[in-house]
């Protein structure tokens, strides 16, 4: 899919509006036939940038596999907002079994499918930032390695949000959780290395990863279509900001995303074959208060006497970002 | 029939090759592996056409197979001791969501202390999460009970663990009749699950349950998996008809006709105690076998019934539940609960330790003279576990127990400051 060259200034915003678009450019939410995967009457809290993010991937994913389409699902928000036993949201086929097992699964049923010579349907595996960088890490690396024919999808918000908001290996520093209080000399969670899933997704050398963000919700359908034309494992990692655990108003989910791309702290990037290819350049280069003053899991570090050192250090993240990824320069999309 | 001088091991590969899986999970661990090596070679030599897949663990192991089989194919896996326990989560997970994977357990001792070699503590610790399981007592019958593993799993829609002694069978090499090809097609039909995952008929698996039903979905397990306590005697029948042989079933009573003593054990050592058995008898003792073949479900009324002219119950078994006792002998007082028959549990062939037929014949011999008390470890260093006590009575920090006992015994004290 390639991208019109719109300006800006025809729209007035960040959005680039769908009636400015060719009918074959348009988003696939956008069209009367969407699947509706993930169906209304769900329990995802007002705001849940989890659940806009999987109903844009699982819609475009079964637009781009003629809606042959099978979905296993670690547990977590996604699973329990869902399927609140005996209703469900889904209209495809759905399978939850473990917190930690779900790329196994999603290779298990690809196995199935494959010896059963029914190579039009395609398996896609989803779940949460915990089930995938901690509890089902290691399944997910045995998949990217022997590069089954799955995508996987990460919703990344940050911590572990369905059991009360506690610290996962994809929590940023500083930010407080039930299990990194704001509290002591250095509140909120430690200045560590995290785990960057995308980058070592892409040290597996599958074919596809790709980050995206619900700020940009065109971008995660063209990389949801992009990761479905290609076979082997693939993974796309979504941020996708929680009101509940960043404490942030349910309003400001799609501008909370866009921010931590904006200032830098979420990379937005495709790499093929190990190598990226392509990065969406920041638009408008934002200092990372803009970001962090809006959550009140950051809010520890503002008041009468701000943290500067430790936002200075937040600040560095971003900035070693913007050098690594060149997130600052001319052309709005590579 | 043709007789094949084989392995175990390869004995119980080359029948699942003919039950036609669709998916095989591997992942190694002693002394199952033989069993996934074999079929990874008839898949790679294109003898099997099914997808062969290299885990990266046995959670995985399980996990894939969840997968595959709510996918609709036919799928096999197995597994042992530490392999077993780390895939805990995923076999419970499997039984509640019904589905008919079939798994070998070739059994072995749990660490710590690391112990590679057979008893049954690892099949044990899995005997509540709503698997079949069912325990050979030869390699033949370890090929026979994989073919109506398959068969049951499908008919009930659950999960079937086959347990087989791990060394004592996986690794013994013996002549074994592995039937044709027609032979298990004539007895097994293909595949075809009750509910599967498929775009055309789209069904939501694993939702969350709360209090509200709960209670009846679990009842409802238990039902379903009693079910098997009518099925397994007639796919033994009907294994029969196609094969000749018998095998499988619920138990196997052997010379009980007119015994005061019944000695009740499972797997390999049943051969073992027969022999001991039969010796006994021609001694003018009272004594007979029964062997339990399906440990899930348990028999409570076949094995009250077989047990109804004995007065002395002798459960031998290969683990034994820490802080309690036997294992497969609190299972037995259930079934004569009321009967007022005395249960003795003796616990044998922890972590490989032989089970010698001198050994049997004289605790065999005590418990007939009321000389035995409720739980005995036969063959137990019984000075080497004083010492250790004592020492532990005087030294606080006495460290590990395996470590202590090894120390005393002097099998490495040479080398221990």
């Amino acid at each position: 899919m390639s991208y019109q060259p719109i300006k800006f200034y025809q729209t007035g915003t960040f959005t680039v509006g769908n009636r400015l678009l060719d009918e074959s450019d348009r988003s696939v939410q956008a069209t009367a036939t969407r699947e509706n995967s993930l169906n209304s009457g769900h329990r995802a809290c007002q705001g849940c940038g989890e659940a806009l993010g999987a109903r844009y991937a699982i819609d475009a994913a079964m637009a781009a596999s003629n809606r042959q389409l099978i979905a296993a699902n670690a547990t977590g928000c996604l699973e329990v907002f869902s399927t609140p036993y005996p209703e469900t949201s889904w209209q495809i086929p759905w399978i939850h079994s473990l917190f930690g097992n779900a790329p196994a699964v999603a290779t298990g049923i690809a196995a199935a499918v494959k010896i059963k010579g029914r190579t039009d349907v395609r398996v896609v595996a989803q779940g949460g930032d915990g089930s995938t960088t901690d509890i089902g890490f290691g399944c997910l690396s045995g998949m990217f390695e022997r590069n089954d024919d799955v995508l996987y999808i990460c919703y990344d918000n940050e911590a572990y949000m369905n059991t009360g908001v506690q610290r996962s290996s994809a929590t940023p520093p500083a930010a407080r959780t039930a299990t990194t209080m704001a509290l002591g000399k250095s509140p909120g969670n430690v200045f560590g290395q995290g785990k960057n899933l995308p980058q070592i997704a892409m040290a597996h050398n599958i074919p596809y990863v790709a980050t995206a963000t619900v700020a940009d919700l065109h971008d995660l359908e063209h990389k949801v279509t992009t990761a479905m034309g290609i076979h082997g494992a693939r993974y796309i990692h979504i941020l996708v900001p929680c009101p509940l655990g960043w404490g942030s108003p349910s309003n400001d989910t799609i501008k909370l995303a866009r921010l931590a791309k904006e200032t830098g702290l979420f990379p937005v990037y495709e790499a093929l074959d190990g190598e990226v290819t392509s990065v969406s350049k920041i638009r408008k280069h934002m200092p990372v208060e803009e970001y962090l003053k809006l959550q009140r899991r950051f809010a520890h570090l503002f008041g009468k006497n701000p943290a500067t050192e430790t936002i200075a250090r937040i600040q560095a993240m971003a900035d070693k970002n913007i050098r690594k990824f060149g997130l600052l320069g001319e052309g709005v999309k590579s | 029939m043709t007789l094949k001088q084989i392995e175990g091991s390869h004995g119980v590969a080359e029948t699942i090759a003919l039950c036609r899986p669709e998916v095989i999970c591997a992942y190694p661990i002693s002394p199952q592996t033989h069993i996934v090596e074999g079929l990874g070679e008839m898949v790679k030599e294109g003898l099997l056409n099914a997808e062969f897949i290299n885990v990266e663990s046995e959670f995985a192991a399980m996990s894939v197979a969840i997968g595959s089989s709510a996918a609709g194919a036919r799928t096999y896996t197995a597994t042992a001791s530490q392999g077993l326990l780390f895939m805990a989560e995923a076999v419970y997970n499997a039984a509640g969501l019904g589905l008919p994977i079939v798994m070998t357990v070739a059994n072995r001792a749990i660490g710590a202390p690391i112990n590679i070699w057979n008893d049954h503590s690892d099949s044990m610790s899995q005997r509540d999460c709503g698997w079949i399981q069912l325990f050979a007592e030869t390699n033949q019958e370890a090929m026979d009970l994989h073919i109506q593993a398959f068969k049951l799993a499908e008919e009930l829609s659950l999960p079937v663990m086959v347990c087989m002694d791990g060394f004592i069978l996986t690794h013994a090499y013996e002549r074994l009749d592995v039937p044709t090809q027609q032979q298990v097609d004539a007895f097994l039909p293909p595949f075809e699950p009750r509910q599967v995952l498929d775009p055309l008929r789209p069904v939501s698996i694993g939702a969350m349950v709360g209090p509200e039903a709960y209670t009846e979905v679990r009842y409802l397990a238990h039902v379903k998996q009693l079910q098997a306590l009518y099925l397994l005697p007639e796919i033994a029948a009907d294994f029969k008809q196609v094969f000749g042989r018998i095998a499988g079933g619920l138990i196997r009573p052997y010379q009980t006709e007119g015994a005061d003593t019944v000695v009740i054990a499972l797997g390999s050592v049943l051969g073992t105690i027969k022999d001991v058995v039969d010796e006994m008898q021609e001694a003018g003792h009272k004594i007979g076998v029964l062997g339990i073949t399906s440990f899930r479900p348990f028999p409570l009324e076949a094995i009250r019934e077989a047990l109804k002219g004995a007065t002395r119950i002798i459960v031998l078994e290969k683990c034994f539940a820490v802080g309690v006792g036997g294992i497969v002998a609190t299972n037995v007082r259930m079934a004569v609960d009321g009967t007022g028959q005395r249960v003795l549990t003796i616990v044998a062939g922890l972590g490989g330790r032989a089970i010698t037929k001198t050994s049997l014949n004289a605790i065999f011999l005590d418990a007939m003279a009321d000389k035995l008390k409720a739980l005995t470890f036969m063959d137990m260093n019984h000075s080497v576990v004083d010492r250790v006590l004592e020492h532990e009575r005087t030294v606080r920090r006495s460290g590990p127990i395996a470590e202590s006992v090894l120390r005393d015994i002097g099998v490495v004290a040479s080398n221990i400051a």
